[in-house]
């Protein structure tokens, strides 16, 4: 009987090994009335490496589905979705972290994906499998980006 | 009478939007192949999920339709004619071809398309055209089902399918147990998937129409299908069309011929219906 407890015991601390390094993609982070007003890095935000999130279409990919006019030299803006410009003037810095991190908290039912998310997802490919699309920094440097977007 | 203006300009906007969108281009030049006539428009029925039923075809620019207008330009025609040489080429232990059995095609295989998936008592479970094929080959002939994706078998439902086109897709629901099958297909059109967390519905049913980075996003419907696609440079299945749908979402893909893509196949024909079978059809 203890032999088998003890397994039972290692079992259990094997698999809340294995939730601790997948949660660990995630930041934590707190939401306040549908937003996230604490950065979820001690690193502050660069727009630079925001705008390039942004663009690369194996991380934001944003303009799949928004144009934009600060990035007009970028080919092929989707209009699946609202314009980004003057999207710092529509938003504060907490609302537009919540929307990249999880924008179903803000617009139920939207067809935007949850940036910074891995719970509840279905069939997820493997390679993707507990990775969020973005990292806790990037969504930092995407939100810096969003703030330069001002009509 | 105060509110005569507001309509008026209201109904100069919503004309100006049908006059400069593709989507919504006049329909009483029906687009035709040969004398034969592609209803690439269907009215939806009530209760229908859409407001009007579109082909893919109508999202295409005027070059991909041009391909698709003119058998000889119709890159798809190269599997069709190899098609059209297997469907006399006897095969397997029993001896026989497929006119063994079938005779012409063009008078057998009429409407057989249009009528796909359907119903078969005897498997239980809706018969793809690929099912169908296999059937016979592996049942009547005494020979090897094909691959799903093989050139043989996207070629003999590209041949098998012309024999439908500008018929109606017109699939048969009641039959057998096929509503449990159009009922599981439902669920996973408006099911999201994979870590981009999007439904077939998302795209399909709420944006069509709009473009989604350099492409026109579509109904999604079925009726062109086996396709020539320009990105692909090739013919390819429905199935293959999931996949393609399924690794853009970052999901991990059934296989083609699963359960799950037999009913969404399923599902969509029924969405489609009215539509004409544009078999083989061009898209981007």
């Amino acid at each position: 009987m203890s032999v088998i407890r003890q397994g039972t015991i290692a079992a259990c601390v094997l698999l809340l090994g294995v939730a601790t390094a997948s949660a660990s993609d995630i930041a934590s982070f707190e939401v306040v009335d549908g937003t996230i007003p604490q950065p979820l890095t001690d690193v502050a935000g660069d727009p630079v490496a925001g705008k390039q999130a942004v663009v690369d279409r194996k991380l934001g990919n944003c303009l799949a589905c928004h144009t934009a006019a600060d990035l007009a030299n970028e080919p092929f803006h989707g209009e699946v979705g609202p314009p980004l410009d003057g999207v710092a003037d529509r938003w504060d810095e907490a609302t537009l972290r919540m929307i990249v991190v999880n924008p179903k908290m803000v617009y139920d039912g939207t067809i935007m994906p949850a940036f910074h998310r891995v719970e509840g997802l279905n069939l997820v490919m493997d390679k993707f499998a507990g990775k969020p699309i973005l990292t806790a920094q990037q969504v930092e440097d995407v939100v810096a980006y969003l703030k330069t977007l001002s009509e | 009478m105060r509110n005569l203006p507001g309509i008026f300009v209201a109904g100069a906007a919503a004309t100006a939007i049908l006059a400069t969108s593709g989507v919504l281009a006049d329909q009483s030049n029906l687009p035709s192949i040969d004398g034969v006539e592609l209803k690439t428009r269907a009215e939806a029925p009530k209760d229908h999920p859409l407001p009007e039923i579109i082909s893919g075809f109508e999202f295409r620019t005027k070059e991909t339709q041009a391909l698709e207008l003119d058998d000889f330009t119709n890159p798809g025609f190269l599997l069709v004619e190899s098609g059209e040489e297997t469907w006399s080429t006897a095969e397997g232990s029993a001896g026989k071809s497929c006119e063994s059995c079938h005779g012409d095609a063009a008078e057998s295989m009429k409407g057989v398309r249009a009528a796909m998936p359907k119903w078969n008592e005897a498997a239980g479970r809706p018969f793809t055209l690929e099912n169908q094929i296999n059937e016979c080959r592996t049942e009547q002939m005494g020979a090897d089902a094909w691959k799903w994706e093989s050139d043989d078998m996207l070629a003999m439902t590209a041949y098998v399918g012309l024999q439908s086109r500008g018929m109606p897709v017109d699939v048969d629901i009641e039959a057998g147990d096929m509503m449990s099958w159009w009922e599981k297909g439902k669920d996973f059109y408006y099911t999201r998937f994979g870590q981009l967390d999007l439904a077939c519905a998302n795209c399909h049913e709420a944006n069509y129409g709009n473009y989604i980075r350099a492409d026109r996003l579509s109904q999604g419907q079925s009726n062109g299908f086996p396709t020539y696609r320009l990105k692909w440079q090739k013919m390819g299945s429905l199935h293959r069309r999931f996949k393609g749908c399924m690794d853009n979402i970052r999901a991990e893909a059934f296989k083609r011929g699963s359960d799950e893509f037999v009913a969404l196949e399923t599902y969509l024909a029924w969405r489609g219906e009215g539509l004409s079978v544009e078999t083989p059809a061009v898209r981007n």
